[in-house]
C-alpha cells in the first residue's frame, strides 16, 4: 500500500525540493512507498482530508482540529524553530501609525492562509474592525500582498512574520509593521492518520532523532528545520482549544 | 484567598471587601492605574472545573503582576476587580458549565492594585466526551468597547447593590 503524504499549501515555495528529499528519506527509513501530494489551495487539501485520502499531513494549525478531533490523526512532531506568527503591515507612506488609526472601510490584502487571516483579524479588533466593515483583496502570495500596499490598492496587509522577515530590504523598507503577534504556541504539525497508528511510535522516534545523523541533518537543512520536536496528543489538544477560542468573535 | 497587601500597591488606593460565589471573602486594594494591553499578545490560562488556575502563559503573568508560582493553584477570581458586576461572572459560569463558549469584556485587577481590560473568551475543554477543564484567552479590546462596558458595568453594579 502506498501511503499518501500532503503538505499544507502555505509552505514556502523554495522548500518544495526539501519536502521531496524528506519524502525520499522517509520512504527509505520506513521501507514503504509514500506519495507526496502538494495542494494548490486549502480547499483541495480539506477535500482530501474529508475523503480520508491522506495518511500523513504537515498541517496548518487551522486544519489540526479537523485532523485530530474528526479524523483521528495523531500528532507526531513540530519544527522547533518555526512558529506561526502574523504581522499587520501598511505602506510606509500610509497615514496609519497605529492599529487604532484604522477606520471602517479599511481595505485588507491577504493570502488565503487561514491562521494568518485569523491572527490578522484579531489584531485589528482594537480598531473595531471586523469582516463586516472591511474590504478584502485576496492575493496568491505575500509578494502580491506587498504590491497591493505599495500601489495603495490596500490599506493593510496580513503577512506570516517569517515571510515578511524574508522580504528584500528594498521592499521591507517601504513597509511599516503596525503590530506583530507574539502568541508562541501556534505552529504547523506533522500528523499521522489511523493507517499509521501502529507505526506512530517508530515514526516519532525516527523524526525526533533525525538531527543526530549526518544524513538526517542534511534533510532537515533542505527544509530549513533545525529539528523535529515530539508532540504529545495533549500538546495538540491545547493548541486546538486555543484556536477554538480565537475563532469566536 | 489572602487579602491584598498594602505593601504591593503602587500609589493611592481604595479598599473593598469582595464576596465570592462560594461564600468566601477577600479585601482587595484598588488604584486607578491602568496597564495597557500588550500589543500582539494573547493572555492564556487554563483552569480546572472549579476555576483553579492550572496553566498561565508569560503574558498572563506579566499582566497579573503575580509570579507563576503564586498563580498556579489559585482561583481565577484572584484577578476579580470590584468594578465587575456579579452578573457577568454568573453568566460566564452558567454558559461554560452548560458546555458553551463565553465571550465578554472584563476589567481585571492586578497584584499592584491597578487594572487592565481584556476581551475574554472561555471555552470548555472536552476530552472523550467530558468537559475536563476550561481554556481562557484574552485579547486587546477596542477603547470604544471598554468605555461602553465600563458604563454598563457601573449600571449593573448600582442595580446589584
Amino acid at each position: 500500500m502506498t501511503l499518501q503524504f500532503a503538505i499544507s499549501p502555505d509552505f514556502p515555495p523554495e522548500h518544495i525540493p526539501g519536502w521531496y528529499i524528506f519524502n525520499t528519506w522517509l520512504q527509505r527509513e520506513l521501507d514503504c512507498a509514500i506519495h507526496l501530494q502538494l495542494y494548490d489551495n486549502f480547499g483541495d487539501l480539506r477535500e482530501a482530508i474529508h475523503a480520508d485520502r491522506l495518511d500523513l499531513v504537515y498541517a496548518n494549525p487551522f486544519d489540526a482540529s479537523l485532523l485530530v478531533r474528526e479524523k483521528h490523526f495523531m500528532p507526531l512532531a513540530r519544527a522547533d524553530n518555526l512558529q506561526d506568527e502574523a504581522v499587520v503591515l501598511t505602506a510606509d507612506h500610509h497615514r496609519a501609525r497605529h492599529i487604532e488609526d484604522l477606520r471602517p472601510g479599511t481595505v485588507i490584502a491577504a493570502t488565503d492562509v487561514p491562521d494568518i487571516e485569523m491572527m490578522g483579524m484579531i489584531m485589528i479588533e482594537p480598531a473595531d474592525l471586523n469582516r463586516n466593515n472591511t474590504q478584502r483583496i485576496t492575493c496568491d502570495n505575500y509578494v502580491m500582498v506587498a504590491k497591493q500596499l505599495l500601489n495603495d490598492e490596500a490599506d493593510i496587509g496580513f503577512f506570516l512574520a517569517e515571510a515578511f522577515d524574508n522580504l528584500s530590504d528594498l521592499v521591507k523598507n517601504q513597509l511599516r509593521p503596525l503590530v506583530r503577534s507574539q502568541i508562541q504556541v501556534i505552529h504547523h504539525s506533522l500528523m499521522a492518520g489511523p493507517a499509521l497508528q501502529e507505526r506512530h511510535a517508530t515514526l516519532q522516534q525516527l523524526l525526533t532523532t533525525m538531527d543526530t545523523s549526518e544524513k538526517g541533518q542534511g534533510v532537515l537543512d533542505a527544509l530549513k528545520i533545525h529539528r523535529w520536536s515530539p508532540l504529545a496528543q495533549e500538546d495538540s489538544e491545547f493548541m486546538i482549544d486555543l484556536m477554538d477560542t480565537l475563532m469566536i468573535s | 484567598m489572602q487579602d491584598m497587601c498594602p505593601g504591593d500597591i503602587a500609589g493611592n488606593y481604595t479598599e473593598h471587601r469582595l464576596r465570592y460565589f462560594d461564600g468566601s471573602q477577600r479585601t482587595v486594594l484598588v488604584s486607578e492605574t491602568e496597564t495597557p494591553y500588550p500589543e500582539g499578545r494573547l493572555i492564556v490560562s487554563r483552569t480546572d472545573l472549579e476555576g483553579v488556575l492550572t496553566h498561565v502563559n508569560q503574558s498572563f503573568v506579566d499582566m497579573a503582576g503575580y509570579t507563576e508560582q503564586e498563580l498556579i493553584g489559585a482561583p481565577h477570581s484572584i484577578l476579580r476587580h470590584p468594578d465587575m458586576p456579579k452578573a457577568a461572572f454568573a453568566d460566564l459560569w452558567q454558559t461554560v458549565t452548560a458546555g458553551k463558549p463565553w465571550q465578554g469584556y472584563v476589567k481585571n485587577l492586578r497584584k499592584d492594585g491597578g487594572y487592565y481590560w481584556v476581551l475574554a473568551t472561555v471555552i470548555p475543554n472536552v476530552r472523550e466526551g467530558r468537559v475536563v477543564s476550561y481554556t481562557s484567552v484574552r485579547r486587546k479590546p477596542s477603547r470604544g468597547k471598554v468605555e461602553e462596558h465600563a458604563a454598563l458595568y457601573r449600571k449593573l453594579r448600582r442595580e446589584e447593590s
